[in-house]
C-alpha cells in the first residue's frame, strides 16, 4: 500500500529475511515476522453485525480491543471451524493490531532473496498486488504477502474509507 | 554550560504560562482604589519569577519586558505610585505581549511583533518614570538614579585576586555603568553597578568567574553605606555569611524551597502527636526541621541554576506528571478491576465453607480496587476554575469593546471534571460567554430603560448533579424573541407552527445554518454557531439545554458525564450477545401489554407508552441476531430518549448496571453503524456500547 512498507519488504540482501509460515487450506503462506505480535488461540469472540463474514468480531487482548478477520473465510481456503486449535496470528501493521485466524501455523523460515521469486501473473481471490513473492525452499512453495497492504486494503474493511 | 538547560524548558513554559494566568487573574481582582498589599505583591512575584526563569533560559526578549513590568510593579506596591485603571490596561496587555513571547518560543515559531512589545514597554517605562522624579528625588540614595529599565546592584567580592576579576569587571562595564565603591587590599572590592541585565543574568556571568561563595549581590534598595558596612561585618564576623543576602534575594526560589519543608515539619509534628505523642514524633520534627534549615543554603549557593530547577521539584504539594503516564495508569487499573471481577465471578461458585478465607480475600481485594480506581479516576480530575478562570478577561474586553457594563459571577470553581472535558469545554464556553455578553445583555441605556440595573449580570455555575456535571451560563439579558426565532425559521424553510412550546422554540437556534448574522444582530436571538457548541458538547457525551424568558434573561445549561473514560451503562440481553445502554439516555424499561403495540403501514412498529406512540425499534433485527423473542410483549422495551426525541428498543432482558470503561473500537478497527464504543465484561468478553443518538435517528427514518 505505502511505498516504505513496500520496499521494506523488498528483499535486499542475502543474509535473508525471516517469515512466519502458515497454512490455509493446503497452501503455504509466509509473512514478515517483524508484524507479528504474538500468537493466541481463538475464542471469546465478539460479533460485530452488518460486517462481513470473514470479520469475526473484536476480541479483549489484555484490555485492547482487537478486530478479527479469518482468512480462510476470506480467500476460500481451508474450513472455517473453530475449536481448541484454531490460531490466531496477532500483528501489529500500520500502527494497529490486528488478529487473522489461519488453519494452522508451520515455524519461522529464513528465506534469500535467491530463494524469492516472482510472482506471476495470475488471477486468484488474493490480489496479485499483495503477493511479495513466491519462496521455495525444498519442495515447499510459500507465498509471501505483504500483510499490512492487505489488512489495510478496503475489501478487507477494517478501516474507515 | 555543561548541563542540557532545554530539558528544563518545559517546565519553565508551564510555570511561566501559570505565573501569567495568576497574574492575571490578580491583576482583575484588584481593587483601584484600594490594592491589597498582599495582591500586589503576589503580582509582583509572579512577574519577578518570570523575570528570573526567561533569564536564566536565555530568553531575553522575556526578561527585558518583564524587567520593565517589574520596576512599575514595584513602585506601586512600595506606595511611590498610585494606582490606576490605565496601568491595570497596560499590565495586561504587557501580559498579553509576554503570552505571545513565550508561545513564540515554546513553539519555536516566528517571534512577536518588536513594535508592539517597544510600545508596551515605552508605556510602562514612561508610567514608572512619570511620578518618580519628583517624588523621590529628595531621598539621596536616587542621586545617581538609574534609568527606568535598570536595576542597580550592589556587589561585593571577598578573597579574590583582582587580577583574577578584571576580565569580570571589563565584561560587566559593557554591560552597565560599573562604580568601584571600596577597594581594601587586593581581596576585597565592592561595587555599585547599574545594568538592564536581570539579577540571574549577572549572577550567572560572575559565576564564570568566581565562586558564588565569594560574591555578596544586592539589589538597589539596600543604602550602599550600610550595604558595605553590612557586607564587611559579614566578612569579618563568620565565614559562611555572605550566603544570607545572596539567598534572601533569590526570594521565591527561597521561598519555595522552604514552604513545603515547613509544611511538611508541621504535618509531621501533627502526625507525631496525634500518633505517638512522644519521642519518636518529636525526634521526626528535628530531623524535618534540621533538613529545612539546611535547604535554603544549599540550593542557592553552589549553583543559581537549581533555583529555577527548584520550583517544579518542590513546588507545594503536587508535582508534575505527563498526561500519558496518568493516562496509562488509569488503563491499567482497569485492567486490573476486570480481573478482579473475573476472580470474582470463578470464586462466586465455591463451596463458602470451604473457602471461607479466599471469598474473604477476594471481598477485599473488590473493595480495595475499587477504592483504587476512584484514586486514580480522581488524578485526572481538576476544578473547573482552570475554565472559569479565564473569562473575566474576556468578560472584560468584551464588555469595553461593547461599551455595556458587566458583572461576571462565577460558583461552584472547585467543581471537579476530567482534565480531557476541561480542555474540551472550554471552547464552547467562551462562545457560550461571548454570545450572552453580545446579545443577551443589553447596553447600559437599554437596561436603564427597562427599568433594570445599569450593570448586567453573567453567571457561570458548576455543580454536580448525580454523575453528571452541569454547567450553567446564564445572564440577565433581553432574553430571546420567540416570534423572531419563528419568523427566520420560516424564512429558512424550517418546519414550524405558531403552538410549538417555547422549548421547542428554543431548540431552533441549535439547527445548523440557523444562525446567520442577520439573525443575529440587534435580535437577541442569539446563536452564531451555536450548532457548533451543541455538537462540540454531544461529541462529549453532554446535553446542551436551553431556558430564556423574554426580558428577564436566559439561561444555558450544559450536562456532561464527569469522566470520557467511564460510563454507567444498563446491560442488556438479546440472543447471546450483551450490549450496553448509556444510562443516561434511559428514561424507563417495561413489558408492553400486546395490544400497546401496532403496526404502521404494516411494517413499522410503534408502541404506545401512556398515550405517547414512540417508534419501536428491535436491536435483534438491527444487529441480525437470534434473538430468544421476538414479540415485545415477551421481551423488555427500554424507552430512550436522545436530542429530545424518544423511541422504544427492544431487547430479551435486562442484566445489570455497571460503570463500564469505554474502549474505542477505532483504535485497531473502523467506526460501526449504531455502536459508539465497546467495554471489557467482568467475565472478559467484549461487549458493544449501543449509540443513543444513531438509534434513535434511524428510528426516526
Amino acid at each position: 500500500m505505502s511505498e516504505p512498507s513496500m520496499s521494506s519488504a523488498q528483499i535486499s540482501n542475502d543474509a535473508g529475511r525471516e517469515f512466519l509460515t502458515f497454512t490455509l487450506g493446503n497452501e503455504e503462506y509466509g509473512i514478515d515476522i517483524l508484524k507479528v505480535q504474538e500468537i493466541r488461540g481463538y475464542d471469546a469472540v465478539t460479533h460485530i453485525a452488518n460486517t462481513p463474514a470473514f470479520i469475526k468480531g473484536v476480541i479483549n487482548l489484555r484490555g485492547v480491543i482487537v478486530p478479527i478477520v479469518d482468512l480462510r473465510i476470506k480467500f476460500n481456503l481451508g474450513t472455517a471451524e473453530y475449536n481448541p486449535f484454531t490460531v490466531v496470528i496477532i500483528l501489529n501493521v500500520a500502527g494497529r493490531v490486528i488478529g487473522i485466524v489461519v488453519d494452522g501455523v508451520s515455524d519461522v523460515t529464513i528465506l534469500s532473496s535467491a530463494q524469492i521469486k516472482p510472482p506471476p501473473e495470475l488471477t486468484s481471490s488474493l490480489d496479485t498486488q499483495f503477493i511479495q513473492g513466491l519462496g521455495t525452499m525444498d519442495d515447499r512453495m510459500i507465498i509471501l504477502i505483504d500483510i499490512e497492504a492487505l489488512l489495510m486494503s478496503p475489501a478487507l474493511e477494517l478501516i474507515d474509507a | 554550560m555543561t548541563v542540557d538547560m532545554s530539558q528544563f524548558y518545559e517546565v519553565f513554559f508551564e510555570e511561566a504560562a501559570e505565573h501569567l494566568a495568576s497574574m492575571e487573574g490578580l491583576l482583575l481582582k484588584l481593587d483601584i482604589d484600594a490594592p491589597d498589599a498582599d495582591e500586589l505583591n503576589a503580582i509582583f512575584r509572579a512577574a519577578h519569577s518570570i523575570k528570573g526563569g526567561s533569564g536564566t533560559f536565555g530568553f531575553t526578549d522575556m526578561t527585558g519586558v518583564t524587567h520593565i513590568l517589574e520596576n512599575l510593579l514595584d513602585k506601586i506596591r512600595k506606595g511611590e505610585l498610585a494606582l490606576r485603571q490605565e496601568m491595570i490596561d497596560v499590565f495586561l496587555e504587557a501580559g498579553d505581549v509576554l503570552k505571545a513571547q513565550l508561545d513564540a518560543h515554546r513553539s519555536g515559531g516566528e517571534s512577536v511583533d518588536e513594535a508592539r512589545i517597544a510600545s508596551v514597554c515605552a508605556v510602562l517605562a514612561k508610567m514608572t518614570s512619570e511620578e518618580t522624579a519628583p517624588a523621590t528625588s529628595s531621598t539621596p540614595r536616587q542621586n545617581a538614579a538609574p534609568s527606568a529599565d535598570k536595576t542597580r546592584f550592589h556587589l561585593a567580592f571577598k578573597r579574590v585576586a583582582k587580577s583574577k576579576l578584571e576580565n569580570l569587571l571589563r565584561e560587566l562595564a559593557e554591560n552597565g555603568d560599573l562604580k568601584v565603591q571600596e577597594e581594601s587590599g587586593n581581596e576585597h572590592l565592592s561595587l555599585m553597578f547599574d545594568t538592564t541585565m536581570s539579577e540571574t543574568d549577572l549572577l550567572e556571568l560572575i559565576q564564570y568567574v568566581v565562586s558564588l561563595k565569594q560574591v555578596v549581590l544586592a539589589t538597589g534598595e539596600i543604602d550602599p553605606a550600610e550595604f558595605a558596612r553590612d557586607a564587611f561585618g559579614f566578612f569579618e564576623g563568620n565565614p559562611g555569611a555572605p550566603e544570607a543576602p545572596l539567598v534572601a534575594e533569590e526570594d521565591d526560589g527561597f521561598g519555595l524551597f522552604v514552604s513545603p519543608a515547613e509544611l511538611k515539619s508541621q504535618q509531621e509534628a501533627d502526625d507525631g502527636f496525634g500518633l505517638f505523642e512522644d519521642a519518636p514524633g518529636t525526634e521526626q520534627i528535628k530531623q524535618v526541621e534540621a533538613t529545612a534549615d539546611a535547604a535554603p543554603i544549599k540550593p542557592a549557593a553552589p549553583t543559581p541554576k537549581s533555583t529555577a530547577a527548584a520550583p517544579a521539584n518542590t513546588e507545594g504539594a503536587s508535582i508534575r506528571v505527563s498526561v500519558e503516564k496518568v493516562d496509562q495508569l488509569i488503563n491499567l487499573v482497569g485492567e486490573l478491576v476486570i480481573t478482579q471481577a473475573m476472580l470474582a465471578q470463578t470464586t462466586a461458585n465455591v463451596d463458602p465453607t470451604l473457602y471461607e478465607v479466599l471469598l474473604n480475600s477476594v471481598a477485599q481485594l473488590e473493595r480495595n480496587t475499587r477504592d483504587l480506581q476512584e484514586s486514580v479516576m480522581s488524578i485526572r480530575m481538576m476544578p473547573i476554575s482552570f475554565v472559569f478562570s479565564r473569562f473575566p478577561r474576556v468578560v472584560r474586553d468584551v464588555a469595553n469593546k461593547l461599551g455595556k457594563q458587566v458583572e461576571l459571577r462565577t460558583i461552584g470553581e472547585g467543581t471537579e471534571l476530567d482534565k480531557g472535558l476541561i480542555e474540551k469545554i472550554a471552547d464552547p464556553l467562551t462562545h457560550l460567554v461571548r454570545n450572552s455578553l453580545d446579545h443577551g445583555i443589553e447596553s447600559p441605556e437599554k437596561r436603564i430603560a427597562a427599568g433594570k440595573d445599569p450593570k448586567g449580570t453573567l453567571t457561570l455555575r458548576a455543580s454536580h448533579q448525580g454523575g453528571n456535571i452541569v454547567i450553567e451560563v446564564s445572564d440577565d439579558g433581553g432574553g430571546l424573541s420567540r416570534e423572531r426565532i419563528l419568523a427566520k425559521a420560516k424564512e429558512k424553510g424550517i418546519p414550524v407552527s405558531d403552538s410549538m412550546t417555547d422549548q421547542e422554540v428554543w431548540l431552533l437556534i441549535f439547527a445548523p445554518g440557523f444562525s446567520t448574522a442577520e439573525v443575529v444582530t440587534d435580535v437577541s436571538g442569539r446563536g452564531v454557531g451555536m450548532d457548533v457548541v451543541k455538537r462540540n458538547i454531544e461529541g462529549m457525551g453532554g446535553r446542551v439545554e436551553l431556558d430564556s424568558k423574554t426580558g428577564t434573561g436566559t439561561t444555558v445549561t450544559i450536562r456532561l458525564p464527569l469522566t470520557l473514560a467511564i460510563l454507567d451503562g444498563m446491560s442488556v440481553a438479546v440472543g447471546n450477545e450483551v450490549f450496553i445502554i448509556p444510562l443516561n439516555y434511559i428514561i424507563e424499561s417495561l413489558q408492553p401489554a400486546e395490544h400497546d403495540v401496532k403496526t404502521v403501514a404494516s411494517e413499522g412498529r410503534v408502541v404506545n407508552v401512556r398515550g405517547e406512540y414512540l417508534p419501536l425499534m428491535a436491536v435483534h433485527s438491527l444487529f441480525n441476531i437470534k434473538p430468544k423473542t421476538t414479540d415485545p410483549s415477551k421481551g423488555i422495551l427500554v424507552i430512550i430518549e436522545s436530542d429530545g426525541n424518544k423511541a422504544a428498543l427492544l431487547v430479551d432482558e435486562l442484566v445489570g448496571q455497571h460503570q463500564v470503561v469505554i474502549k474505542s473500537l477505532e483504535t485497531n478497527f473502523r467506526k460501526v453503524r449504531g455502536i459508539s464504543a465497546a467495554t471489557i465484561m467482568g467475565d472478559g468478553k467484549v461487549a458493544l456500547i449501543l449509540d443513543m443518538v444513531a438509534l434513535v435517528r434511524m428510528a426516526r427514518k
